[in-house]
């Protein structure tokens, strides 16, 4: 299993256990977690499960897809560590990310 | 509104036996299984083409649980679904939303758009998805004063932004090209995007650059962290770089960060709901209303799944009983498409 710990915007950590091969975005419903909307259910077509990587995993973690980063255009507050959370597949390398959600999606 | 901006004067009521709301698959479906049942229906979308979700959000991307077509993409199986349902001459109504559903004495129901358009129907079908297509509120405080006044998510006169400073925010075409539009009647015209790389057609975008290379555009890298102003006035924006925070004068912001699906006016029409769904039996897809029937995303049972293929057995055993409504009395026979003489003429196959 992998860990992910997801931090809302108050600071309140939640911590979830998924199966490799899941995406992000999938842990985050599967367990949830506030403020993951994911309207278009992962098809990489609303930007509404927008998540910023820790620093410390930005580098496991990749950088968006073209595709991904014209999606991050509808996003709100978008930084250097945006991701949209349904395009991170979780692998066991991944195991103990941490990431945070925004305090607004769209 | 029609699609060209001019105002579209209603002669009167449309009279037709259904009126089926959302032209995604479902509701381009439901015309298909009305129209087998000589149920005559006109069509009604906010968005200014068929597809609904399959065109709007994903018209690329490979749908792979159709039966029969392994891999279809969104718009593909719009267009097939199109192909379809054209023997049964369905009339579209695109760019229009439905803001009033009412019954009349007679039973019969008037239904009128936001666009004036007024129909009076027998029988109504709801397949309006997750709801109605929406621009997206950027979530800046107090931004709902300004809205309708100084902040606009469509222009519907061009006029009216005449000698204003204007704010536009977003990179894909809909920004570049009323960058490109308003920049020669606007007092000046600033261009706000996340990042210095532009969605938009590449003739729109080096037309941008030239007009930032002159001076006529401000092209900023960045975001709208606040808006200033007083009452519905807006008079500027807090807008965040990487180097920091300017404040830049603005009169009116357009913002452009597509769009998302909002359940609207349904919820005025005194259906009953359940977590902004429309639940339904399962042997009619009727809704607490007679005679108004939910199909596809928007309606709710026990075991529903948001699939498209639920949403094509839905609107068979809907037709059913809209039939009945549009044609009391009348004998139901059931039929298969494969041997019965009147469905393939109906068909134009015979």
């Amino acid at each position: 299993m992998v860990k992910i710990t997801f931090i809302q915007p108050d600071g309140a950590e939640q911590v979830v256990e998924a199966e490799p091969g899941v995406t992000l975005m999938e842990s985050a419903k599967l367990n949830d977690v506030p403020g993951i909307d994911a309207e278009c259910g992962g098809a990489c077509a609303c930007a509404t499960c927008h998540v910023y990587v820790d620093d410390a995993w930005r580098e496991k973690t990749g950088t968006p897809s073209q595709m991904e980063e014209d999606m991050l255009d509808f996003a709100f507050d978008v930084r250097e560590s945006s991701r949209l959370s349904c395009q991170i597949k979780l692998t066991p390398d991944l195991d103990g990310l941490v990431v945070r959600v925004p305090a607004k999606q769209f | 509104m029609s699609l060209d901006g001019n105002v579209v004067e209603p002669t009167g009521p449309i009279e037709t036996d259904a009126v089926i709301i959302g032209a995604g698959p479902v509701g381009l479906f439901a015309v298909f299984e009305l129209g087998l049942l000589d149920v005559k229906a006109h069509v009604v979308d906010i968005l200014d083409k068929p597809g609904g979700q399959c065109a709007e959000l994903y018209p690329e991307k490979p749908i792979y649980d159709i039966p029969a077509l392994p891999s279809v993409s969104g718009q593909e199986l719009v267009d097939r679904l199109m192909q379809q349902i054209q023997p049964f001459g369905p009339t579209f109504h695109f760019g229009e939303r439905v803001d009033v559903l009412e019954r009349l004495a007679d039973e019969r129901f008037r239904l009128k758009t936001d666009a004036g358009t007024e129909f009076i129907a027998k029988v109504v079908v709801i397949a309006a998805g997750g709801g109605s297509f929406t621009p997206k509120r950027p979530p800046l405080e107090g931004i709902e004063a300004f809205e309708g006044s100084s902040v606009l998510y469509s222009v519907r006169r061009m006029e009216a932004l005449r000698d204003k400073a204007v704010l536009i925010v977003g990179g894909g075409d809909s920004a570049l090209d009323w960058t490109l539009n308003l920049q020669p009647i606007a007092k000046s015209l600033t261009l706000l995007h996340r990042r210095d790389d532009f969605r938009a057609a590449p003739h729109s975008v080096s037309k941008m650059r030239e007009l930032v290379e002159t001076g006529d555009v401000r092209l900023m890298i960045g975001q709208v962290s606040a808006l200033q102003g007083s009452g519905d006035k807006l008079e500027g924006a807090i807008i965040k770089t990487k180097d920091g925070e300017e404040r830049i004068d603005v009169d009116v912001m357009l913002p452009f960060f597509g769009l998302t699906m909002k359940l609207g006016p349904v919820a005025n029409w005194g259906l009953a709901l359940h977590e902004n769904l429309i639940p339904v039996d399962t042997e009619k897809f009727e809704t607490s209303e007679k005679g108004i029937f939910a199909v596809g995303d928007i309606n709710t049972y026990p075991g529903k799944l948001k699939l498209i293929l639920s949403g094509f057995h839905e609107v068979a055993l809907m037709a059913q009983q809209a039939a009945r409504y549009v044609y009391p009395g009348k004998k139901m026979m059931f039929q298969y498409t494969t041997s019965s003489s009147s469905l393939q003429k109906k068909l134009g196959v015979s």
